[in-house]
C-alpha cells in the first residue's frame, strides 16, 4: 500500500544575522499510511510544530522531500500547492485565533469550498452539515470567534479542516489549549471523524498520555531529530532512547 | 459570625460617550465647512475700506481686516480650504503609506529593504525645509503644499502598515486561509487589510490636527494658499504686520485653528482608546 | 493547630457581576492546598482576592479572608502592600515576564527586598545564595549575576519561587506555576515547591488545571466549577474516590499514562 504521506530527509535551518544558524528540523523521515494515526511528541523547541509547517508548506523547506499521496509537493507553489491542500488540512493549537476575528465562523469554514468553486447556496448548506457533524448546531455559522467558547471554536476549526474532505489531517497541539473535559470530547470527535471519513492523522502533541490513548504509532522528537519510533505502549513501557526515558519518568 | 457584606465597585465605561461627543463635534465642523457659503453673515471677499481694521463689535464679531472684510465670514469660508485640504492630505498619506507598507510587509526580500530605506530618507528630512524646496521647484500654492507634506508624511503609515502586515502573516487564521486555497489577493483583501486598518485609521485621526497645523504653517510662510483665498494660516500671515496695532485681527483664524485641531486630536485619542479592547472596557 | 489563612463564605464580583460564590477553606501552617478547575471556574480569582490583586473593578462583596487576625478585603492598599512579599508571597505563570530584561536577577531581587526591609548588599547576597542552595541551585552566585534571558523558562520559574521565598512569607500563592513549562521541567518546579515547604514550613496555595501537579504535591484539594466549590477534601480521596459527579467527570477526562 502506498503511504499517504512520505517525508524524506526533511530539514529546516533558520538563518539569522549575527547568530549561528539554528537547525530546527534535522534530516527527519517517516511515512504515514492511509487510515493511520501517527503521534509526534516532543517538548517545546523540539521542532515538532515546524514539521507541521514544513509538511503543509507554510514554511519553506531547507532540504528534503514531502510526498503527499504519491505526489512530490516540496517545490509546488501557487495553484499546484492550492490543489495539494484539497488532500491535506490542519487544525491549529489556538482555536479562537485560527479564525479571522472580523469574520463569522461560517465564512471561515466555507472559505475552502468557495475557493474550490462551490456556489454560495451549496456552501451554506454544506457548512450547516459540517457544523452538525462536528457536534455544533447550524446557527454557529453566524457567530464570531470571540462569541463562542474555546471548545466550540475548535469544533468549528475541525469542521473547516474537513470541509473539502481531505485525506490527511494534521493536528498541531489541537487539544492543548482546551480544558480536559473538552479535550476528551474533541478527541472523541477526532476518533469518530477518522472512521467516517477514513482520515489519516498526524497528531502533534506534548501530552504523552493523550498520544498513548489516541495514536497507533508514535515518533519522539528531540532537538530536531526523531529519537524513537514505535507503538505507544511499547515506547512508554520500554523506552530505548535516553531522552525518551527521562521524558516518561518526569510525567507526574 | 455572619460574613461581612461589601458594596461592589462598578466602573462605568466613558469611552463610548466621549466618542459620541467628539464625533458629533467633528462632524459639525465638517458640515460647517461644507455649508460655509450659506453661513457667512457678510460676503467674505467684499472690501469696505471705510470700515477697515474695525474692532470686534455687534456687527463684526471678530472685527474686520485691513480691507474692511468681515473676519468671521472669512474664517467660516476659510474652514473649507483648511479642513478639506487637511482631510485630503491625510487621506493621501494614509492610502499611499498603507499600500506601500502592506506590499513591503507581504512581499519582503529586496524590494522591502529598498522601499524602507527610501522611507527612512524621507523620515530624516526636516518637513518645512522639504516643503520650501518643493515650493522653490514647483512654486507655492495649496496643491504643492499638500504634495510636499504628503511626500514627507507617508513613511510613518508605511511603517505601521508593514509591521501590522508582518504580524498578520504569522496569525493562525491567515495560515488557515492559505490552507483553504485562498490566493494572495484574496488573503490581503479579506483578512489582512480589514485587520490592520484599525490602528492605521487611529493614526490618521491623530494626524489630522498635526497636518492642519503644518498646512496652516506653510500657508503662514506664504507657501500654501494664495490670497485672496481665505485660509486660516494665510489669514494670520496677511494680518501679521498689523498685530501690534490691532491685536484682535489674528484672533479669529487663531481660534479657529486651535479649536479644530483640539477637536480632531481629542477625537483621535478617543478613537484610539475605543479601538483598543483593553481600554474599551474601562 | 490554628489555621494561618481562613476563607469564610467569600463572594467576589467584577463590576457588580458575581464570579465566585461562597468559597470557604482553612489553610494550616505548612499545608499545601490545591485549587483546581477548568477555565472560567474562578480559581485564580479566589487567590487574587487574598493578594489584593482583583483590580479596580473587582470586590470581595461578601465574606471574610482572615490572615493573622486581619480581614484582608478590608485592608487599605498601603497595608496590603506591607503584607505582600514578607507575609504573603506570590508566584505567577511566567516568572520570566515579571523580571526586567536589562538588569541582572540579583539586582532585581535586591531591589524588591529593600522595599520591605533595610538590608546591606553583602547581607542580601549571603542570604540569597544560601536560599538558592537550599532549594537546589548549586551555584547561587551565577544565578544572581545572570540576566533573565540567560535562564531557561524552567530556571526563571524556579528563580521566581526563590524570589518569593527571600522574604520568607508564611503563605505562598502560586497561580498556574507549571502551566507554561514542559513536563520534564514541571517536575523540577513541583519538587522545588515541596522543598520550600520542608525547609521553611511555608503554607502553599496552588491554583492549577493540571491534576498531575495537584496529585504530586497537594495535601488537600478544592475543586471549583462556575465560581462555586464542588468538592473540598483530602487529595487522595478527591482524586481517587471523588464524591461529586463533576469531580468524577473531571478525573475521568484527564489522560493518564498507562505504564504497566
Amino acid at each position: 500500500m502506498q503511504p499517504i504521506l512520505k517525508v524524506e530527509n526533511l530539514t529546516k535551518v533558520f538563518k539569522s544575522n549575527g547568530r549561528p544558524d539554528f537547525t530546527a528540523v534535522d534530516h527527519i523521515g517517516f511515512e504515514l499510511m492511509p487510515g493511520e494515526c501517527l503521534g509526534l511528541i516532543g517538548e517545546s523547541g523540539s521542532g515538532k510544530s515546524t514539521v507541521a509547517n514544513l509538511i503543509t508548506r507554510l514554511t519553506d523547506l531547507s532540504a528534503g522531500r514531502v510526498v503527499l499521496d504519491g505526489q512530490d509537493i516540496s517545490s509546488l507553489s501557487g495553484r499546484g500547492l492550492r490543489d495539494a491542500y484539497r488532500k491535506m488540512q490542519m487544525v491549529f493549537q489556538t482555536p479562537t485565533e485560527s479564525f479571522d476575528p472580523r469574520r463569522r465562523l461560517g465564512d471561515g469554514i466555507g472559505e475552502s469550498l468557495r475557493n474550490f468553486g462551490n456556489c454560495r447556496a451549496e456552501v451554506k448548506e454544506r457548512v450547516a452539515e459540517l457544523l452538525v457533524q462536528c457536534g455544533l448546531t447550524p446557527d454557529f455559522a453566524e457567530h464570531y470567534p470571540h462569541q463562542v467558547s474555546g471548545g466550540q471554536c475548535q469544533r468549528a476549526a475541525i469542521a473547516r479542516a474537513i470541509a473539502i474532505e481531505p485525506r490527511l489531517l494534521i493536528c498541531d497541539e489541537a487539544t492543548s489549549a482546551l480544558d480536559v473535559t473538552i479535550q476528551k470530547e474533541v478527541i472523541q470527535l477526532f476518533g469518530r471523524l477518522r472512521e467516517q471519513l477514513h482520515l489519516s492523522i498526524l497528531f502533534i502533541c506534548h501530552d504523552i498520555a493523550l498520544v498513548q490513548q489516541f495514536c497507533d504509532r508514535v515518533l519522539v522528537m528531540y532537538k530536531g531529530k526523531i529519537v524513537e519510533e514505535g507503538v505507544p505502549d511499547e515506547v512508554i513501557q520500554a523506552p530505548r532512547n535516553e531522552y525518551t526515558k527521562r521524558l516518561i519518568e518526569s510525567i507526574l | 459570625m455572619t460574613p461581612t457584606v461589601r458594596k461592589p465597585k462598578i466602573i462605568k465605561n466613558s469611552v463610548r460617550t466621549r466618542l459620541i461627543v467628539f464625533g458629533i463635534l467633528a462632524v459639525l465642523l465638517v458640515i460647517c465647512s461644507l455649508l460655509s457659503d450659506h453661513l457667512t453673515p457678510y460676503d467674505p471677499y467684499l472690501q469696505d475700506l471705510s470700515n477697515a481694521k474695525a474692532a470686534p463689535s455687534q456687527q463684526h464679531v471678530f472685527g474686520t481686516d485691513r480691507y474692511g472684510r468681515d473676519m468671521l465670514s472669512r474664517v467660516i469660508v476659510g474652514s473649507r480650504t483648511s479642513i478639506f485640504s487637511t482631510l485630503l492630505l491625510v487621506a493621501i498619506i494614509t492610502a499611499v503609506g498603507t499600500v506601500i507598507g502592506v506590499f513591503c510587509g507581504w512581499h519582503g526580500k529586496k524590494i522591502d529593504t529598498v522601499l524602507m530605506r527610501i522611507s527612512d530618507m524621507f523620515l530624516a528630512f526636516p518637513g518645512l525645509v522639504f516643503a520650501l524646496a518643493v515650493a522653490g521647484v514647483l512654486g507655492g500654492g495649496l496643491h504643492n503644499a499638500i504634495f510636499a507634506l504628503a511626500a514627507i508624511s507617508w513613511p510613518k503609515y508605511a511603517r505601521i502598515a508593514r509591521s501590522q502586515t508582518l504580524a498578520q502573516k504569522e496569525t493562525p487564521y491567515l495560515r488557515a486561509a492559505r490552507l483553504s486555497g485562498s490566493g494572495t489577493v484574496k488573503m490581503l483583501a479579506k483578512h489582512v487589510l480589514p485587520n490592520i486598518i484599525g490602528p492605521i485609521l487611529v493614526t490618521s485621526m491623530l494626524d489630522i490636527g498635526t497636518m492642519m497645523m503644518e498646512l496652516a504653517g506653510l500657508s503662514f510662510l506664504g507657501l500654501g494658499a494664495k490670497p485672496p483665498i481665505a485660509e486660516w494660516g494665510s489669514m494670520m500671515s496677511e494680518n501679521r504686520a498689523l498685530f501690534t496695532t490691532v491685536p484682535w485681527i489674528t484672533l479669529a483664524p487663531g481660534l479657529a485653528i486651535f479649536i479644530s485641531v483640539m477637536i480632531f486630536n481629542l477625537l483621535g485619542d478617543t478613537v484610539r482608546d475605543y479601538a483598543d479592547p483593553r481600554t474599551r472596557g474601562r | 493547630m490554628a489555621e494561618i489563612l481562613k476563607y469564610d463564605r467569600v463572594d467576589i464580583a467584577y463590576n457588580g457581576r458575581r464570579v465566585v460564590t461562597g468559597v470557604s477553606f482553612d489553610l494550616q501552617p505548612g499545608e499545601i492546598l490545591g485549587i483546581v478547575g477548568e477555565s472560567g471556574s474562578g480559581k485564580s480569582t479566589v487567590i487574587k482576592a487574598a493578594m489584593g490583586l482583583l483590580g479596580p473593578s473587582g470586590t470581595v462583596t461578601r465574606g471574610d479572608i482572615w490572615y493573622k487576625g486581619k480581614d484582608l478585603p478590608d485592608l487599605s492598599p498601603a497595608e496590603m502592600r506591607r503584607l505582600n512579599g514578607p507575609e504573603l508571597g506570590m508566584i505567577f505563570q511566567s516568572a520570566g515576564a515579571s523580571f526586567c530584561p536589562i538588569r541582572t536577577v540579583g539586582a532585581q531581587l535586591y531591589e524588591s527586598m529593600t522595599e520591605h526591609e533595610s538590608v546591606t548588599k553583602a547581607d542580601f547576597t549571603h542570604r540569597a545564595c544560601e536560599l538558592l542552595q537550599k532549594i537546589g541551585f548549586e551555584d547561587g552566585m551565577r544565578i544572581l549575576n545572570s540576566y533573565p534571558f540567560e535562564l531557561s523558562g524552567g530556571m526563571q520559574q524556579r528563580v521566581g519561587i526563590a524570589a518569593a521565598m527571600l522574604m520568607n512569607p508564611s503563605v505562598l500563592f502560586a497561580d498556574e506555576p507549571t502551566s507554561a513549562l514542559d513536563v520534564s521541567v514541571q517536575k523540577q518546579v513541583v519538587e522545588e515547591m515541596l522543598l520550600v515547604r520542608e525547609s521553611f514550613g511555608t503554607s502553599i496555595v496552588i491554583v492549577t488545571h493540571n491534576i498531575g501537579v495537584i496529585g504530586a504535591m497537594a495535601d488537600n484539594v478544592l475543586v471549583m466549577k462556575d465560581g462555586q466549590m464542588v468538592e473540598y477534601g483530602e487529595t487522595r480521596q478527591v482524586l481517587d474516590d471523588p464524591r461529586e459527579d463533576y469531580t468524577r467527570t473531571l478525573m475521568a477526562a484527564v489522560p493518564r499514562l498507562r505504564r504497566d
